[in-house]
């Protein structure tokens, strides 16, 4: 490799950081305001107009802010915890491309080289778990791992299914095979696989297990603050962004589906915009879930992942790998995985809550209940 | 942390023992509880009360009958109106003094919209405990609309001392009813909303159902009341069994539950507001012009004697006990706070279930630290 090749390397993967940290400004700012519209207030409203300097603000804070290290922390393991979670999530940018030529270098394992450094962040999510010398935060940190043996698995599964489709472990050839028509049509069940997958992963609701405020209060984070807060947060905000780029490309046929009628620079540029709407589409729909979603109990995820996505992705990859041997019509595929996507549906909604519905209430009447008491009213044994 | 800590002498780990409050978001205040835990379940749990005590019974002996209403706004200060009630009712007992209509008529659509916003707050924070943090806010919003009304009636948002011996502290202002009118159909459909937003969602479903479930035996034995007693199956609200006021001119509902699990209690306390929205509909209808204070002494002076009243707070049956030696200062004031009953039973009802469980149970069983502590 000659200097040069390495030059531009470094510069890069530099304007791909900074490209990544102004974007997770945006974000945090868009989260606030749309979780404020969701809530019926309006968020950040002081600093700039509609408080679009925000983040900017809270950077500074941030930065200028005093770094505790408590006492009893385990300081090299404590110190490093945020680094750990940082640099796998700035790494798997490595190899996502943002069209085809613009990707810093397109790997043609790039999905098998995601799947393995994503998995790398939980580490330090253990690390900041035991390094802070706290119960919650040691709580939280196991809590990640427990999360991760149960999404790990669905999460690389519903990546082999699109895999399997497209024939390719590339991103590019990925999103390519994918300009006559998108997998989410093809693949609506591997495509809520890989959702509820990507959220455990990035931890966020339903499934913010382990950082959970009213349980183990913020978890691993919780004795961080400063600037190796911001770093923590800043990784969360690159995972976030990663996951909704990975469903664009994967699923959403990123830059090429549906395909534009243009040619030459506009069509690089629009295709550009077209892919970061989808992207933005899907981190909306992330923060909309995070809005309305109560947080799940760490058994009810773990059943959640080993009884309903395992054998759901399962059934997925071998119906896909079925019709691309047979090469029969994708639409075959479409309508298994809508019929499965029905079942599972069904099942959930039968199983947990034998009385689900309003039922297990009744409304006596106060008249009624003076004139003529209940039957057990004079029957209870007190002991 | 010490890897030592958690394995003992043979190699084999030792419980943990996590200490939850009394600085923890979701304790409800300054509530401690001491967990055991075996990885995530609990295996034991102690609670510790007693950081917000104030020393309010003993206070109570210091100052004269009409000074002590103040204090018992500080008891339950989510439901402030609903415990001056059960004190005044208690003073008035004593002295056998007849309430003016128009004054019953008011402390009861008051205490009835106290108890729809206490159940609002709990709503709100609630959906956060089960980690939802969207509800919080509708809560609040409507917590709001009731709040400023009470600011308009009584002068105060929170602390009001606006119900009296002998009645209430003034007759309600000219614009009062328009504006309870308003808030009573902004609260139908308010209501409804809140209702929608969380009461059928899987995930709550799934975090609320069979959790804790109390059975009716066990409920009586740890002195439960309100709507955790009743959601065991139990028909008992005192505004039925001991009609006190006005409640027996009034046709209301009692919500009563069947596996007295968190949603039962959470669903009750839904259906508790819109039952309460009926009665203040009714007493709209019912209320009369005419005096709000009873021709009273200006010096309260009960004879010496001793009496109990009981009331039904949002939080349940809220007592109260007066001896007077017939001076102007109670003899002695006790009170039965409804939450410090409830939270007795916390104990029992932690026994092997998960962490964030205990988190959701606290949150159902609703209390109140100024009234457990007093």
């Amino acid at each position: 490799m000659t200097w040069e090749a390495i030059g531009w390397y470094v510069i890069g993967a530099f304007g791909l950081f900074i490209f990544l940290s102004i974007t997770v400004m945006f974000l945090t700012w868009i989260e606030r305001k749309f979780l404020a519209r969701i809530q019926q207030r309006m968020g950040p409203m002081r600093v700039g107009p509609h408080g679009t300097l925000q983040p900017i603000a809270d950077v500074i804070k941030l930065i200028t802010k005093e770094d505790i290290l408590p006492s009893w922390t385990d300081k090299p393991i404590y110190w490093l915890a945020p680094l750990a979670i940082f640099i796998p999530a700035i790494a798997i940018w490595v190899t996502i491309p943002f069209s085809e030529t613009l990707v810093l270098q397109n790997l043609d394992l790039g999905l098998l080289y995601i799947a393995a450094i994503s998995v790398l962040s939980v580490l330090g999510l253990v690390m900041a778990g035991w390094g802070s010398a706290n119960k919650y935060s040691m709580l939280g940190g196991l809590r990640a791992v427990g999360q991760l043996i149960s999404y790990e698995i669905p999460f690389i599964m519903a990546i082999l299914g699109v895999a399997i489709l497209s024939q390719s472990l590339s991103l590019i050839d990925i999103v390519n095979d994918q300009s006559a028509i998108a997998n989410i049509i093809v693949q609506p069940l591997g495509f809520l696989i890989f959702l509820a997958a990507g959220l455990a992963e990035l931890g966020r609701t339903p499934f913010d297990i382990h950082h959970a405020e009213s349980e183990v209060v913020g978890g691993p984070f919780v004795e961080y603050s400063g600037a190796h807060w911001a770093i923590i947060q800043l990784a969360e905000y690159v995972n976030t962004f990663a996951i909704a780029a990975l469903i664009a490309i994967l699923f959403l046929g990123g830059w090429s589906w549906p395909s534009m009628p243009f040619t030459g620079i506009t069509n690089d540029f629009l295709s550009l915009v077209w892919f970061l709407i989808k992207i933005y589409a899907v981190i909306l729909l992330i923060f909309w879930i995070r809005g309305t979603f109560p947080r799940l109990r760490i058994d009810q995820l773990m059943s959640f992942g080993w009884k309903v996505l395992v054998p759901v992705s399962f059934i997925n990859i071998v119906f896909t790998a079925i019709i691309r041997f047979y090469n029969l019509h994708w639409s075959i595929l479409t309508v298994i995985s809508l019929i499965s996507i029905g079942i599972i549906f069904y099942l959930i909604y039968k199983t947990p809550q034998k009385s689900r519905k309003k039922d297990s209430i009744r409304i006596i009447s106060a008249k009624d209940a003076v004139n003529n008491p209940p039957k057990n009213y004079g029957d209870i044994n007190v002991r | 942390m010490k890897i030592s800590e958690n394995i003992n002498e043979s190699g084999s780990t030792v419980d943990m023992l996590i200490n939850m409050g009394p600085q923890h978001p979701s304790t409800h205040g300054v509530f401690r509880l001491v967990l055991q835990l075996d990885g995530e379940l609990i295996v034991d749990a102690e609670p510790h009360i007693g950081y917000l005590h104030r020393g309010s019974e003993k206070l109570c002996e210091t100052e004269s009958y009409s000074q002590v209403v103040t204090l018992f706004d500080r008891l339950d200060y989510v439901a402030n109106l609903n415990s001056e009630l059960a004190y005044c009712m208690a003073v008035e007992k004593l002295l056998e003094l007849q309430i003016p209509d128009r004054a019953w008529y008011i402390r009861t659509i008051l205490c009835e919209l106290n108890r729809i916003s206490s159940h609002m707050l709990f709503y709100g924070v609630y959906g956060l405990d089960v980690g939802a943090m969207t509800p919080v806010l509708y809560g609040f919003r409507e917590r709001e609309r009731i709040q400023s009304l009470f600011e308009q009636v009584t002068g105060a948002r929170m602390m009001h001392n606006y119900i009296r011996i002998g009645g209430v502290k003034e007759d309600t202002p000219p614009e009062f009813n328009g504006n309870l009118h308003t808030v009573v159909l902004e609260l139908e459909k308010a209501i409804e909303e809140c209702d929608e937003l969380l009461t059928q969602n899987e995930a709550f479903l799934a975090r609320t159902k069979n959790i804790s479930c109390l059975t009716i035996e066990d409920a009586i034995d740890f002195g439960v009341t309100g709507p955790i007693l009743r959601s065991t199956g139990l028909v008992e609200d005192v505004r039925i069994s001991e009609p006190y006021g006005i409640y027996d001119r009034f046709d209301f509902g009692i919500p009563i539950g069947s596996t007295g699990d968190c949603w039962d209690r959470y669903y009750i306390r839904m259906q508790e507001m819109r039952e309460s929205l009926s009665i203040i509909k009714q007493a709209i209808k019912q209320m009369e012009p005419g005096e709000v204070q009873a021709k009273m002494r200006r010096i309260v002076r009960p004879p010496k004697g001793e009496c109990f009243v009981r009331t039904e707070s949002p939080r349940g049956d809220l007592g109260v006990f007066l001896v007077s030696d017939g001076s102007q200062n109670p003899y002695r004031v006790k009170v039965r706070a409804p939450s410090f009953a409830n939270l007795q039973a916390i104990k029992h009802m932690l026994e092997g279930v998960y962490v964030a469980d205990a988190v959701v149970i606290l949150g159902s069983l609703d209390i109140v630290l100024g009234e457990v502590d007093r």
